[in-house]
């Protein structure tokens, strides 16, 4: 009875402060207009680039703004806090009663002029697009700033059990940021059909996970990797 | 009978108060500080704090606007795991890990010590905002 009634109170607990939480997110969704904190708080580099920045996390906010049906059902679906690309004083991690912490640059002051993804997901950026529109040209020599990647250009397609899309590894775009010695032969043998590749792995920091999940982008852009239509299979009757 | 009804509710009472007075201390703490850093930021913690300093945070996104990955995954040698490199202020003095570049001429210094020793003091090593992070893992088979 006990324990049934202590987990009542936690979820309940839980619930109404996830709810408070999503109520004092989109009153200052409502208040800033599109900035995710009053801009009182913050210095004035960084709530200028907050006006100018429209991420599509912020979606979720405008859409309660612009639709008064659903402002009355608002429910933090993820349980938890949508504030992202938060400024070094106010992260979470850094400490802001640390002097260095206020001399940091913040992301979203670095990001304004970079490509975004549609998914805002990781960073938000589409780092590809970014160097390849010039937007960033990082180095390729910790000296020389004119050396050169090479740049491999070669597709892999995987096939996925199931009705998993099929998924094409591109060389060009890893090439563009990593050497061969980043991935071969300690995460991948270079070898076709060597390499034993789930899921799971991937999301317990294995394999592509060694670098997706943690600094590239994250397993919830499914198709940025499952980007192949199943046809071989579907020909064979397999699949619809 | 009423006094010991009486009792029983008071009993039960208090239990449900100390219940919802712990269960609002844990949803407390578990909302009232979200971390709300950059994807990627690693904090590493292996020795700083051992040592007396804060732990040091790592922006993967500031880092990668100017250097390509492999400039330090291949040719400064770190390895592709938070807290997996074993980095030592001795080691930056002497032009290793951080310090190939942390030395005054490519970027600062190690005198701007809290530069890169920022993270609030008791944040454990972690990739931030990374799947392992995220992933509902039992506390007892290391998640944090």
């Amino acid at each position: 009875m006990n324990s049934r009634l202590m987990v009542f109170h936690y979820v309940l607990l839980l619930l109404s402060s996830s709810l408070v939480v999503a109520e004092t997110e989109s009153q200052a969704g409502k208040m800033n207009g599109v900035g995710n904190k009053p801009a009182t708080t913050r210095g004035k580099s960084a709530s200028v680039t907050q006006e100018t920045y429209q991420a599509p996390s912020l979606m979720y906010q405008t859409e309660q703004t612009s639709n008064p049906l659903s402002s009355s059902n608002s429910f933090n679906r993820l349980l938890k806090i949508s504030r992202r690309h938060q400024p070094p004083t106010e992260d979470g991690i850094h400490d802001p009663d640390n002097d260095g912490t206020k001399i940091l640059q913040a992301p979203l002051e670095a990001y304004e002029n970079l490509p975004k993804t549609p998914s805002d997901l990781g960073n938000g950026i589409d780092w590809i697009r970014a160097v390849e529109g010039h937007f960033i040209s990082p180095r390729w020599d910790i000296d020389d700033p004119t050396e050169q990647p090479l740049i491999m250009d070669m597709n892999i397609i995987r096939v996925p059990r199931g009705s998993i899309p099929n998924e094409l590894f591109p060389h060009r775009q890893h090439t563009m940021w990593l050497d061969c010695s980043n991935c071969h032969p300690a995460i991948f043998i270079p070898k076709k059909g060597a390499n034993q590749i789930s899921m799971a792995a991937n999301l317990l920091g294995q394999k592509c996970g060694v670098c997706h999940g943690k600094v590239s982008f994250p397993f919830s852009e499914c198709k940025r990797c499952h980007s192949q239509p199943k046809e071989a299979v579907v020909q064979k009757g397999g699949l619809r | 009978m009423q006094p010991l009804l009486l009792r029983n509710i008071k009993q039960v009472s208090m239990r449900r108060v100390a219940i919802v007075c712990i269960s609002g201390l844990i949803s407390f703490l578990f909302f009232a500080m979200p971390a709300t850093a950059e994807y990627g930021d690693v904090v590493i913690n292996n020795y700083a704090e051992k040592q007396g300093m804060r732990p040091v945070i790592f922006s993967h996104w500031f880092h990668r606007i100017r250097y390509a990955c492999k400039v330090c995954h291949a040719d400064l040698g770190f390895k592709f795991k938070a807290g997996g490199n074993d980095i030592t202020m001795f080691k930056i003095i002497d032009g290793q890990y951080c310090g190939a570049c942390h030395n005054g001429k490519i970027a600062w210094s190690v005198k701007n010590c809290n530069l890169c020793h920022s993270a609030k003091p008791g944040t454990p090593t972690q990739v931030h905002e990374s799947t392992a992070q995220e992933l509902a893992i039992p506390y007892d088979r290391g998640a944090r």
